[in-house]
């Protein structure tokens, strides 16, 4: 069916990605807009506020060139929707959905809208499968379940690009020999990566797209680049889950959606906010930033009586080191468990600098044990936990009173603690499968048993 | 009459139309799919209206329709067990209809007509019914579910026997017709004869509130706490275990998943009080975070509705609500879209006075007909950066009984419920302990003090122990410090995996009068000169 399209040129004001028309005629919410500038161009914009027949309208793309006189806007009476096909896989895309590996354009196979639309609660299936990471300090203690969410909580300097980097190189759905049903390459349903990157340097490109080349995995890549409008990096994640979404629920795969770096995308929410010229709340973000994130994080889980689950692993810079900013505040709320990293352990070399102490996996007790990961998985876990929060704690008092004044079985805790940072936490790049972190959790436990 | 009229703006949850003569919190249908709304501002040449469901693709020019009544929930036998969005409509029911994602969707009734239920009458034709006296019950779960003679009057018929929900188990003479089932608008708290003051212990079987902050029935209580504090964990540990006929769940702006959890454990999980599954106690009202703004704003009168008619029946319910910070934040956003002029943080000046008035809709009442019923609640808090300084948090302390502050480092030490001994504090302390005496033990109000007392100089006792080491301490400071250990991880601290996560009053006393008879006798030998060594063996 074709739609009427109606095409304006009354534009009253431009300022920023927002432009306002008037004299529109049945303009839709969430309407998908074409922007004509003089130059031949043509812009994705979205209809954001209607107010009789004027409407405020949200640019996609560079707005410089744009005027009022000659600019010309299309409504196409349609939301914006993504293109889906399993063909998707082993492209890598822009933030606007274009491709960026010179390939052309794919034939969909069906369309849907990219904002999506919420899993009834009651047909969400419970969380409990097990993914592995390939990093011990996740899969022991923090261990990441199908349909999860779980952030990285990075700071600035902190290597969480090499983290992420060790994870799209390793996840896979389960591992051999033990209990898992299925192998990762030969799966029946298949395991997919979709990655998302906001916001990126050139330096960080290169270094993800030459992980790309190297990954076994499946997966489908969505790169925005630092200098590319910042518009698409609100779109980017979404177009991203409504693929992950697809893949999971229409394919039945196992999707990993891997988005780095939400702070970019909460910095572009708050500039097209104030563009809006909205009431901010905490710190300059606007105060739907809570729901706007639940719409992106929200869309991970699993469906009763479907294959297929769509698990997210978030990267959050906090800004200044701060978890109490509003940015990993409400990630934290939104989300099930954070892995936190440490510029501590970042200093003393270790890799990855994950502090295990703030670091919860809210899930994990579905997803590990017999027939799952292992069946002395718990205890390994709940111990080693123990055993290094004790020796942390040991760490303050031997400032004070020095490692002489303690008994035997502190001094015991406290090269536990260290032996713990030094050989499981710290991993290089050497890469562990379920099994081995767990061995490695037994041996280092000998010391102190 | 029906007011009818187009859409002229569209802005965030909101839409402002051209229809006249609608009123004030006027439930309205909008646009050609007809989605939900709500008056929230009527002006001389325009009336807002925010939408409870997903406005994309509404556009201007779209039909709009009043309906002349407000926002109203259906209240009748077969609300038990089951789970609702914001508005009622039964999320079960949406799944099989329209798939497993909420699309735009239709109204629908919470009640399922293809149930028969059993009518047993309690009066018979021509009896004179008074207003709301109840005229028969249904058998629902482990309770009577008595069903109100409405406005009264004298009975011509009254059924006997099965009946679906849509047939009238009776008529009056004048012809009214009398159904099992009725709506009531959730913004206007129904009625009851009398409020009494809260009295008797709400077991929570978490021994950290029951003994030490304890909430009385028809009580309230707030929950602050920062992420990854345990406030889910402990609002859920606290439906499964509290001793009260039904629980109301109000899962507002949360977690899918979680509430996914929740539903399958409690289809599992059996009741310690009447042995039958929790799923049979309990009714779930859930609007997700990423499920409409304004639908999560009108979830908690919706679920505290249906709360109230249940204790209108005279039976004792507990409402939780996870989170009210989800609520003010829904408000807030409604308020940016309507250009209301901000208050503290954004949240419109009148958030402290509409969470008062909410909170007020609990208690223990004698109902019109003359039975008692209570609502107490429980509503847990998200402050932004755990500081408990925001407005939410304040407004809630201003009007709820309890406060029950969720401590992070306490949760990063993983001691569970993360509830801090110090800051807390409950209103309804003092007439419990003596409640407890009387019912449980009499020794219950001794060993409350007691067990403050050893918390409290545990306190002080630490400051000192940081400067001069635990060593230098005397004997009797660090046996104190030995009790107070053990009160924390043997008596406080509760592993809601465990069997222990449910402790009830008697195995409380128990557990808290061992530490102090050990501690006591302990100190007792310590004057003899028995060394601490040998005592702490």
């Amino acid at each position: 069916m074709k739609l009427p399209e109606y095409r304006y040129r009354t534009i009253t004001s431009l300022s920023g990605p927002i432009l306002f028309l008037n004299k529109v005629f049945h303009a839709r919410t969430g309407e998908t807009v074409k922007v004509c500038p003089p130059d031949g161009r043509t812009l994705d914009a979205e209809v954001l506020e209607i107010r009789g027949d004027t409407v405020m309208v949200q640019v996609y793309g560079e707005t410089q060139g744009l005027d009022i006189e000659g600019t010309r806007v299309v409504f196409t009476d349609a939301v914006k929707k993504a293109l889906l096909s399993e063909d998707l896989i082993g492209r890598v895309f822009n933030g606007s959905f274009e491709p960026r590996d010179g390939l052309p354009m794919l034939i969909p196979e069906t369309r849907s809208p990219i904002s999506g639309s919420p899993i009834n609660p009651a047909a969400r299936a419970r969380p409990e499968e097990f993914i592995e990471t390939g990093l011990s300090v996740i899969d022991g203690l923090n261990t990441l379940v199908k349909g999860q969410k779980l952030p990285v909580f990075s700071s600035s300097g902190l290597p969480s690009k090499e983290i992420v980097g060790m994870v799209l190189k390793n996840a896979r759905v389960s591992s051999e020999g033990t209990g898992g049903h299925e192998t990762p390459e030969h799966g029946r349903r298949g395991f997919v990566i979709v990655f998302t990157a906001l916001g990126l340097t050139f330096h960080e490109y290169s270094f993800y797209m030459s992980i790309i080349e190297e990954m076994k995995s499946k997966f489908v890549a969505f790169v925005n680049m630092a200098n590319e409008p910042v518009m698409e990096r609100l779109l980017a994640p979404r177009f991203a889950l409504t693929v992950a979404e697809y893949l999971a629920f229409v394919r039945g795969m196992d999707v990993l959606a891997i988005i780095t770096d939400m702070t970019n995308y909460c910095d572009a929410l708050r500039e097209i906010s104030t563009a809006r010229e909205e009431i901010p709340g905490r710190r300059g973000y606007p105060g739907y930033m809570y729901s706007d994130l639940a719409s992106l994080y929200e869309r991970a889980g699993r469906i009763k009586g479907l294959k297929g689950s769509v698990t997210m692993l978030p990267v959050v810079t906090m800004p200044e080191d701060d978890i109490t900013h509003p940015i990993p505040d409400l990630t934290g709320y939104i989300t099930e468990g954070q892995i936190v990293l440490s510029r501590e352990l970042h200093q003393k070399g270790i890799f990855p600098p994950v502090d295990v102490l703030p670091s919860l996996s809210r899930l994990m007790q579905r997803g590990i044990g017999k027939g799952k990961t292992r069946e002395d998985h718990r205890e390994i876990s709940n111990l080693l936990y123990k055993y290094y929060a004790g020796g942390r704690e040991l760490r303050k008092l031997e400032a004070i009173v020095g490692r002489d004044g303690m008994t035997g079985q502190d001094r015991k805790m406290l090269d536990f603690a260290l032996t713990f940072e030094q050989e499981f936490v710290h991993q290089s790049m050497e890469k562990r499968n379920i099994a081995e972190t767990l061995d490695k959790g037994l041996e280092i436990l000998k010391a102190v048993k | 009459m029906i007011m009818k009229g187009k859409i002229t703006g569209i802005s965030g949850p909101t839409v402002s139309v051209d229809v006249k003569g609608l009123k004030l919190y006027e439930m309205v249908l909008v646009g050609s799919i007809k989605l939900t709304g709500e008056v929230v501002r009527v002006e001389e040449n325009r009336t807002i209206v925010q939408v409870y469901e997903d406005m994309r693709g509404l556009a201007v020019g779209e039909p709009v329709q009043g309906s002349g009544a407000s926002l109203t929930v259906t209240l009748g036998p077969g609300l038990i067990s089951g789970i609702f969005d914001g508005l009622q409509r039964p999320l079960k029911k949406l799944w099989k209809e329209s798939g497993p994602f909420i699309r735009q969707a239709p109204e629908m009734n919470a009640l399922d007509s293809a149930l028969h239920w059993e009518f047993h009458p309690l009066r018979k034709a021509g009896d004179k019914v008074l207003r709301d006296e109840m005229i028969g019950y249904v058998q629902e779960g482990v309770f009577r579910h008595f069903i109100s003679g409405g406005e009264g009057g004298v009975l011509a018929r009254i059924h006997d026997g099965k009946f679906s929900i849509h047939e009238p188990v009776g008529i009056f003479e004048d012809g009214k017709e009398i159904f099992a089932y009725q709506r009531w608008p959730v913004r206007i708290p129904r009625p009851y004869r009398k409020k009494l003051p809260s009295s008797g212990l709400l077991v929570t079987g978490q021994r950290v509130i029951d003994f030490l902050y304890p909430v009385a029935k028809g009580g309230t209580a707030v929950i602050p706490g920062g992420f990854g504090t345990g406030k889910t964990i402990l609002e859920q540990a606290i439906a499964k275990f509290s001793d009260v006929d039904i629980v109301m769940y109000a899962g507002c702006g949360e977690r899918g998943n979680e509430m996914a959890e929740m539903i399958e454990e409690f289809e599992q999980l059996s009741d310690h009080w009447t042995k039958r599954k929790l799923l049979e106690r309990t009714v779930l009202c859930v609007n997700t975070s990423n499920m409409p703004v304004a639908a999560r704003e009108a979830s908690i009168y919706t679920a505290v509705t249906m709360a109230e008619y249940y204790r209108d029946l005279g039976l004792h319910v507990l409402f939780l609500a996870d989170s009210i910070s989800r609520w003010a934040e829904a408000l807030r956003e409604i308020s940016t879209s309507l250009e209301e002029m901000p208050g503290e943080e954004g949240y419109p000046t009148y958030l402290s006075s509409r969470l008062a008035s909410f909170i007020e809709r609990a208690g223990l009442v004698e109902t019109m007909d003359g039975r008692t019923g209570s609502i107490s609640m429980i509503l847990a808090v998200s402050p932004p950066g755990g500081d408990l300084t925001e407005p939410v948090t304040q407004a809630g302390l201003r009007t709820a009984g309890a406060f029950l502050m969720l401590d992070t480092k306490l949760a990063h030490r993983r001691h569970f419920p993360a509830v801090n001994w110090f800051q807390s504090y409950s209103l309804y302390g003092k007439d419990l302990a003596k409640f407890c005496s009387e019912n449980y033990s009499p020794e219950w109000e001794a060993l409350l003090f007691k067990c403050r007392d050893i918390l409290q100089r545990e306190e002080q006792l630490r400051e000192v122990a940081e400067i001069i080491g635990f060593e230098g301490l005397q004997d009797s400071d660090r046996l104190c410090m030995h009790a107070a250990e053990k009160i924390r991880s043997g008596f406080l601290s509760q592993n809601a995996y465990s069997d222990d996560a449910f402790s009830p009053p008697a195995k409380t006393l128990s557990a808290i009068k061992h530490i102090m008879d050990f501690f006591e006798t302990a100190s007792e030998k310590l004057k003899q000169g028995v060394p601490l060594t040998e005592l702490l063996k």
